[in-house]
């Protein structure tokens, strides 16, 4: 594959210092002990990270990332290679690079019992930053970060997106000649993504700053001017966003939804033909598609019209292609002929397009829900209902009362006022009974990481109370359902992020529950796994299961029948994602209607405690 | 000020203000002794006091009165006079009364022969009060023949009177023989191992576990200014917790000070840094607050409470316990503090046993640094 792309070029013996790269990695393999046998995390890798630009490394999870980026600050040692980073060689110098570099790990370790103020000062001196210098760039990083109203606020009481931009600012308190950023959104909602993207941007181009980092996030990857994509440790492809978008060239087309299906079920219907198509996503009123290589480029193969084909040539036209095609089409190459994706995806019942009868029952209604914590609203005056069968979105920026909603609805967390039913139970005087007809996924995935997959699914069907025959026939169906055949025996906390989200929806699914509740289920989970997700979502949604899901990706709102937009407690939007993106303005994506209502609300308020 | 101090401060601070605003561990480190030393110092004594006695004279007279009458004006004895054998063994049965003294009906007749008997009747279910009441009942008449020697102007060799002076032994250095005495210097090595040990052993484990040490690591950053900036600040704490304890030793117990106050200080000190360096090393070995909790719980409080010689003896433990009990650097500190306290400055042993902690404040140490490194293999 690296064959087709340009090469970044070896660095030559006498390098012109500013062509020097930053970080340069020659046959870099590390390999951890594993339980039965070594695992390989990075395997011979050649790598050359240019200075004075951004580099994104892509890849799915386990696919080396935070691996790499360790070794790159001296965290971890190279099992055999070279690592040089600045010029210096890692394994010899740890310290002398530390000095120099600045590094944002996944979970940055702010002290939680500590200011903001405190936290910044604490990094300040640690990187020797003096005094004169430190005023102003802390006033610059206030500013950028929108924490000046908040310097004397512990740490552990900022919000979710307010804590990760905090890093950024403590790992930005000086100017390091190599930033390192692992996965720096994981868990935010696209309002601070934003946010923060906008600080990492700016720094660079004040700074000049070379940049590595690593996301799940395409559109964050195309940013950069320079693009790696990772898998298993082995290195897929690289080079700018542009060079790699030109893999699926001519293969991208999106499909206007034709009178009467669902997105979700075209999407469905679509990935369910892998000779022909690739990947398929749901976009508003259209499904975007990207075609196999083998059916050819220019023009759509006609067996995609073959009645009963709910297309027709005339619905379909072709779109640019995105990084996030080129990435599934990397993968899917790596794959084959053993594709993952294609295997699990035949297991799935077979896409349904008949329009579902809009008739379904409510099952869930809320009306005025309330949730106070002390003089604190978390939920105020909340109204809503769900019908048999659909997928329902709970969507809003970090704390604006989504958990709160969803544990009152799985009736974990009692209300403070309103009417509360939950599959035709008052959730207020039987929320036992309420309970057995509901699964729940949490974000957490509540799974116990020294039992087996059986053992944990053995334990939750006793805890549901099936009986022991019934309980080991529905644990072969889940098995194979949620395709984790073969890993019965394998430790569930030893599996990969993937794996025990399929594990955590089998458990909660042992039952057999006519309601699910998805709690941030697919954060931190990359492009591949997620698609997959939604695919069993289609598949559940067909067979009657009704779906209540939280989610950062604002693109997976588009697989939502109906969705609830969240902030501050109130509810901003409720509708079909069509009604919500005619809400924000007719944006073109459902991130940027999200962002627009949010911010027009926010807009309003604050105007209101203005005057 | 050089980088490493400016660093090494500015992380100090940090951790002070992590104390200061972590309620948790102000209650180790300062409310926790307070209780204990209550608990332990009031709750927990050794003596009897108070004790229900049954006194049977089969014939009263006034040198029988005054030989018991010792008991009467004494905190350990509560005596209830009894007309006969009969009643007192009543008493005893309902365990109104924990023990029975009874002279016989000739008691003035043998004395003069130097001969006199005093039976001691005891309940034997609580084998700890009993034998309390036996010492007790043994002292209190040594002290009276002592006297009636002292009146005498006889020695005790020449009356031949024995016992007298082996009884008198086991209240030396501690002459009420209040178990206050020895408890509290026990109670301040229990403390000081708790907040050396069991504090550190979670702060450190805190640190990996929150992931704040990555974030540290990738900093100029060495690791002997992380390991120096925790030991620092609960260094302070717990010489704070042992200014309490001694506070509460001194004017709480009245227990004395016979050794001097700042080899105390210093032995403390010397301690207390072995204390911290396990609990350093256990928490940079674990990098678990469960597990280093666990641990240190283990290793070092429960063998401090047990086999440290604070409630028993060393001497007289099986060899396991004793060897098991030498192996602990607390039962080295406990000797000190016992020396310090009720005997003196006893060089021979403070040398000895400070060279002890010496050895082990390297060892820990040692540890700590060796798994300590700036990665996260």
């Amino acid at each position: 594959m690296n064959d087709d792309l340009p090469d970044t070029g070896t660095p030559s013996l006498f390098p012109a210092l500013k062509e020097m790269p930053v970080v340069s990695a020659r046959a870099l393999t590390r390999v951890f002990a594993g339980k039965n046998a070594p695992v390989t995390a990075l395997s011979s890798l050649n790598l050359d990270v240019p200075a004075g630009r951004m580099t994104a490394v892509v890849g799915p999870d386990g696919a080396g990332k935070t691996t790499f980026l360790r070794m790159l600050c001296g965290l971890l040692a190279p099992t055999s290679g070279s690592l040089l980073v600045l010029g210096r060689d890692v394994s010899k110098e740890a310290q002398g690079i530390q000095n120099r570099i600045s590094y944002m790990p996944q979970r940055f370790g702010l002290y939680e019992d500590l200011s903001v103020q405190e936290n910044l000062n604490l990094y300040a001196e640690l990187h020797g930053v003096p005094a004169s210098v430190r005023r102003g760039r802390f006033a610059r990083l206030l500013e950028m970060t929108d924490l000046a109203p908040f310097t004397e606020r512990p740490a552990g009481k900022l919000s979710g997106g307010m804590k990760q931009k905090l890093a950024l600012a403590c790992t930005l308190v000086r100017s390091p000649e190599l930033l390192l950023l692992d996965e720096p959104s994981v868990g935010v909602d696209p309002l601070s993504r934003r946010e923060l993207w906008a600080i990492i941007t700016n720094m660079v181009a004040e700074e000049h700053l070379s940049v590595l980092v690593s996301t799940a996030y395409m559109d964050e990857a195309e940013r950069c001017s320079h693009v790696v994509v990772l898998h298993e440790g082995h290195i897929l492809a690289q080079g700018t966003p542009e060079e790699l978008c030109r893999l699926t060239a001519g293969l991208c087309h999106t499909a206007r939804l034709p009178a009467g299906v669902k997105a979700r079920d075209l999407q469905a219907w679509l990935l369910d033909r892998p000779s022909m198509i690739m990947d398929a996503v749901p976009e508003g009123r259209n499904v975007r598609f990207v075609l196999t290589p083998e059916c050819g480029k220019e023009s759509l193969p006609a067996g995609l019209f073959t009645p009963p084909s709910p297309l027709s040539p005339s619905l379909c036209s072709a779109v640019p292609p995105r990084l996030e095609d080129s990435f599934m089409f990397l993968l899917r190459h790596r794959e084959e002929p053993a594709s993952s994706m294609n295997e699990a995806v035949k297991e799935e019942t077979p896409a349904v397009l008949s329009p579902s009868e809009p008739e379904a029952e409510t099952v869930i209604e809320v009306r005025d829900l309330v949730r106070r914590f002390g003089s604190f609203t978390a939920v105020a005056s909340t109204s809503f209902t769900v019908r048999r069968g659909e997928v329902f979105g709970l969507l809003g920026p970090n704390g604006a009362g989504k958990t709160t909603t969803f544990r009152m609805l799985c009736g974990l967390l009692p209300a403070s006022g309103g009417y509360l039913s939950v599959a035709g139970e008052d959730l207020r005087r039987a929320a036992a009974q309420a309970r057995t007809r509901v699964g729940y996924v949490s974000q957490k995935f509540s799974l116990y990481a020294n039992l087996s997959v059986l053992e944990n699914l053995h334990f939750f069907g006793g805890v549901y109370g099936l009986g022991p025959f019934a309980l080991r026939r529905r644990i072969r169906e889940v098995l194979e359902q949620f395709d984790l055949e073969g890993h019965e025996h394998d430790m569930s906390g030893s599996l990969p992020g993937g794996f025990k989200q399929r594990l955590s929806m089998a458990v909660g699914m042992l039952h057999k529950p006519p309601i699910l509740f998805l709690d941030e289920p697919t954060s931190g989970i990359d492009p591949q796994a997620r698609r997959l997700f939604w695919r069993r979502i289609t598949s559940l949604s067909n067979e009657g299961t009704t779906i209540i899901i939280t989610t950062h990706f604002m693109e997976e709102a588009e697989y939502c029948d109906r969705m609830l937009i969240q902030d501050a407690g109130r509810v901003l939007a409720l509708g079909t994602p069509d009604e919500v993106r005619a809400q924000g303005g007719n944006a073109s994506s459902m991130e940027e209607a999200f962002i627009r209502i949010v911010e027009q609300s926010r807009a309003k308020q604050a105007a209101r405690e203005g005057t | 000020m050089n980088a490493f101090l400016r660093r090494l401060a500015a992380l100090t601070v940090k951790e002070l203000r992590q104390i200061s605003r972590d309620m948790s561990s102000i209650m180790i480190g300062l409310v926790l002794p307070i209780i204990l030393i209550l608990i332990f110092g009031y709750g927990l004594s050794l003596d009897v006091k108070n004790a229900p006695v049954a006194v049977v004279m089969e014939k009263s007279s006034p040198l029988v009165r005054d030989v018991l009458s010792g008991l009467n004006g004494s905190r350990y004895f509560s005596p209830r006079y009894v007309p006969s054998m009969h009643e007192a063994e009543e008493l005893l049965r309902r365990r109104e009364v924990d023990a029975i003294l009874r002279t016989g009906s000739d008691f003035d007749r043998l004395y003069e022969k130097g001969e006199a008997e005093v039976q001691l009747i005891l309940h034997g279910v609580d084998s700890t009060t009993a034998t309390l009441i036996g010492q007790y009942t043994g002292a209190l008449l040594s002290l009276r023949m002592q006297a009636e020697l002292d009146r005498s102007g006889l020695t005790a060799e020449l009356a031949g009177t024995k016992g007298a002076a082996v009884l008198q032994s086991r209240i030396w250095f501690n002459e009420a023989a209040d178990s206050s005495w020895y408890l509290v210097p026990g109670l301040i090595v229990i403390i000081m191992t708790l907040v050396g040990a069991f504090l550190t052993a979670l702060i450190m484990a805190r640190e990996w576990e929150r992931g704040t040490l990555e974030s540290l690591f990738v900093t100029p950053v060495g690791r002997a200014e992380i390991l120096l900036s925790k030991i620092i600040p609960y260094f302070l704490l717990g010489m704070a917790g042992l200014l309490l304890c001694l506070a509460a030793a001194r004017w709480l117990f009245g227990v004395p000070m016979r050794g001097s106050m700042t080899l105390f200080l210093l032995c403390s000190s010397l301690y207390l840094v072995v204390a911290l360096g396990m609990g350093l090393a256990i928490s940079s070995v674990t990098r678990s607050q469960f597990l280093s909790c666990q641990i240190a719980i283990v290793v070092s409080f429960l063998p401090a409470v047990i086999l440290s010689g604070f409630l028993f003896d060393l001497r007289s433990v099986p060899l396991v316990a004793r060897i098991v009990g030498n192996i602990l650097p607390a039962t080295y500190y406990m000797d000190l503090l016992k020396t310090l306290f009720l005997a003196g400055n006893n060089m021979h042993i403070i040398l000895r046993d400070s060279a002890a902690l010496l050895l082990y404040a390297a060892l820990f140490m040692g540890v700590a640094i060796r798994f300590t490194r700036k990665n996260l293999d």
